[in-house]
């Protein structure tokens, strides 16, 4: 793969958002700042509703910010981009077009020849292990690969920042270690930022360079702090007593803010999703 | 060797299935023969007798071997190709306009707010009226019968095509058009490459709806104004008393209506492989 590794420095600056209509809007995050290397994978963790994937929202140009800036590369963030690609939790593939098609669609966006675009579509569709599956309609997929497309399709684009929210969260157990193990391979191939939403700690702990726990409403960060698990990294860190440990203390994190009642989940268009 | 044996152990069991399968359908097949035979031979009784049942008359409905004759007289009068080519140039020229204008429409109005506010109430206002009762305005204004007669068909397609489309372009997922916005999509790229194949399902149901609607409109002006079309030879059949032709007129208004919407039936399954391909895993 002739990946041209693109930088991909995220720096939010005093963020403060807010989201809902009228009487419903409330303040989703609260003044946050925080800078991200290029080529770090940074695990957003915090509990339902806390703002995490409407910081994400507002980094890929879905949402904008009530306050503050956000910069990719030195560039301020004003509109959804190929550079900044998206995953969401349900895959969003276009129903009517094959596999080949769905993964070439950004190329075809850019005018690229049918040829040259399935080509390349192909090549990533390997390196995601689904060559053999082009011609398949996204129905005619299990949930992991259709998440495994969505990858795919995102980074046919070669995307400055990867941002996902919560990948992985409508998957299976198993499915889910599979596809974080592979996300983790496809990563040290293309090596770009990686912003990850989750509310899953063990997922946090075992992908991330780098984790930000977040408090819940209105969202601001708790605590930053850069993991040095070797890599690559497999299942046994799971249970290794430096991961539990750590885990342990991320547990108390979230507890502390802890509320009776959890709160509606978010989506990084907005405060709620009907059709999700 | 023990592949060879257990095929040869398989096989007559397979057959079986596959025979009682077939014979299966066959008792269909013939169940469904053996219920229009006897209905056929009923009206052939209740009008041959000429039957007066309370507030149902059959004293002047043809029987069906009148009606297999006048169907005879009008081949052999060399005039059904001329009825046919009328209607279904009617039929062609106003669906398909309504199809283009509801489509185009549909789209605008279901994704631009403003064009939403600008044409919908009108639209709506509209709506309720039935393609039928447009007929003595559309005679009045327009030129000639057959461009009324074409109105009224077009009409009678664009509502069904317009609201399926606008319901259409209402129901796509917003998160398809965010991920296609992120995917560097652009605003016209967005109405060929996603609003219009998200809405497609919706707009094929329009256009299949709209088919039908259009042959009732179609029969309805063509009684009404006009000298060709199996709307006309219905009515004249009646005016001139020849009463098995409107039985050959119904019926074939019925077979032409069907085929037409399956036609378009198997359009929709032809330019839409992926709503007919269940999921496999």
């Amino acid at each position: 793969m002739t990946a041209t590794t693109t930088p991909g420095l995220v720096d939010i600056d005093h963020v403060h958002m807010e989201v809902g209509e009228g009487a419903g809007r409330f303040e989703a995050l609260h003044d946050v700042s925080l800078k991200i290397e290029p080529g770090q994978f940074v695990c957003l963790l915090g509990p339902s509703g806390c703002g995490k994937s409407t910081l994400l929202g507002a980094l890929a140009g879905h949402l904008k910010p009530a306050n503050g800036t956000v910069r990719v590369d030195g560039t301020v963030v004003d509109g959804p981009h190929p550079d900044r690609g998206l995953v969401f939790q349900q895959h969003t593939l276009f129903p009517w077009q094959r596999v080949i098609d769905n993964v070439a669609f950004g190329l075809k966006m850019q005018g690229v020849a049918r040829a040259q675009r399935h080509a390349q579509a192909h090549e990533l569709l390997e390196s995601v292990g689904l060559a053999g599956f082009e011609s398949r309609y996204p129905s005619q997929l299990s949930g992991g690969m259709q998440q495994r497309v969505e990858i795919a399709r995102v980074l046919i684009n070669r995307p400055r920042v990867l941002l996902m929210d919560e990948p992985f969260g409508a998957l299976d157990a198993l499915t889910r270690a599979r596809m974080q193990q592979l996300l983790l391979e496809i990563w040290s191939r293309f090596r770009t930022t990686v912003v990850f939403v989750t509310h899953d700690i063990d997922e946090a702990l075992f992908l991330a360079d780098r984790i930000l726990v977040m408090s819940a409403r209105p969202g601001r960060i708790i605590e930053d702090r850069t993991l040095d698990f070797a890599r690559p990294r497999d299942a046994e860190l799971v249970t290794s007593p430096e991961f539990v440990a750590l885990k342990r203390h991320c547990l108390q994190l979230l507890h502390r803010g802890e509320r009776d009642a959890p709160l509606p989940r978010m989506s990084p268009l907005g405060a709620s999703l009907a059709s999700s | 060797m023990s592949a060879v044996l257990a095929s040869k152990a398989v096989a007559p069991a397979a057959s079986w299935h596959a025979s009682a399968a077939a014979r299966r359908r066959a008792a269909r097949w013939l169940a469904q023969g053996a219920s229009i035979a006897a209905f056929v031979l009923l009206w052939q009784w209740l009008a041959s007798v000429h039957a007066k049942l309370g507030i149902v008359s059959f004293e002047n409905v043809p029987t069906p071997i009148a009606a297999l004759q006048a169907g005879r007289d009008l081949i052999d009068s060399g005039k059904l190709g001329r009825h046919l080519g009328y209607s279904l140039w009617r039929i062609a020229a106003g669906f398909l306009s309504a199809a283009v204008a509801g489509i185009a429409l549909g789209l605008a109005i279901g994704r631009f707010e403003p064009v939403r506010r600008a044409l919908l109430p009108p639209l709506e206002l509209l709506r309720p009226i039935p393609a039928v009762a447009w007929i003595p305005l559309a005679i009045l204004m327009f030129p000639s019968a057959e461009l009324s007669m074409i109105f009224i068909t077009f009409v009678g397609a664009l509502f069904p095509v317009l609201l399926n489309t606008i319901h259409g372009v209402d129901g796509v997922d917003r998160r398809l058009i965010a991920a296609a916005r992120s995917l560097g999509t652009g605003r016209w790229q967005m109405f060929t490459q996603v609003i219009l194949p998200a809405a497609a399902p919706s707009i094929a149901t329009g256009l299949a709806i709209g088919m039908g609607t259009c042959w009732f409109c179609l029969v309805s002006a063509e009684m009404i104004s006009g000298q060709f079309g199996i709307g006309y030879y219905t009515w004249e059949s009646y005016t001139l008393q020849n009463y098995g032709g409107i039985i050959v007129g119904m019926l074939v208004i019925g077979l032409l209506g069907m085929g037409c919407s399956a036609l378009i039936r198997l359009a929709a399954r032809l330019a839409m492989p992926w709503a007919s391909s269940g999921s496999a895993r």
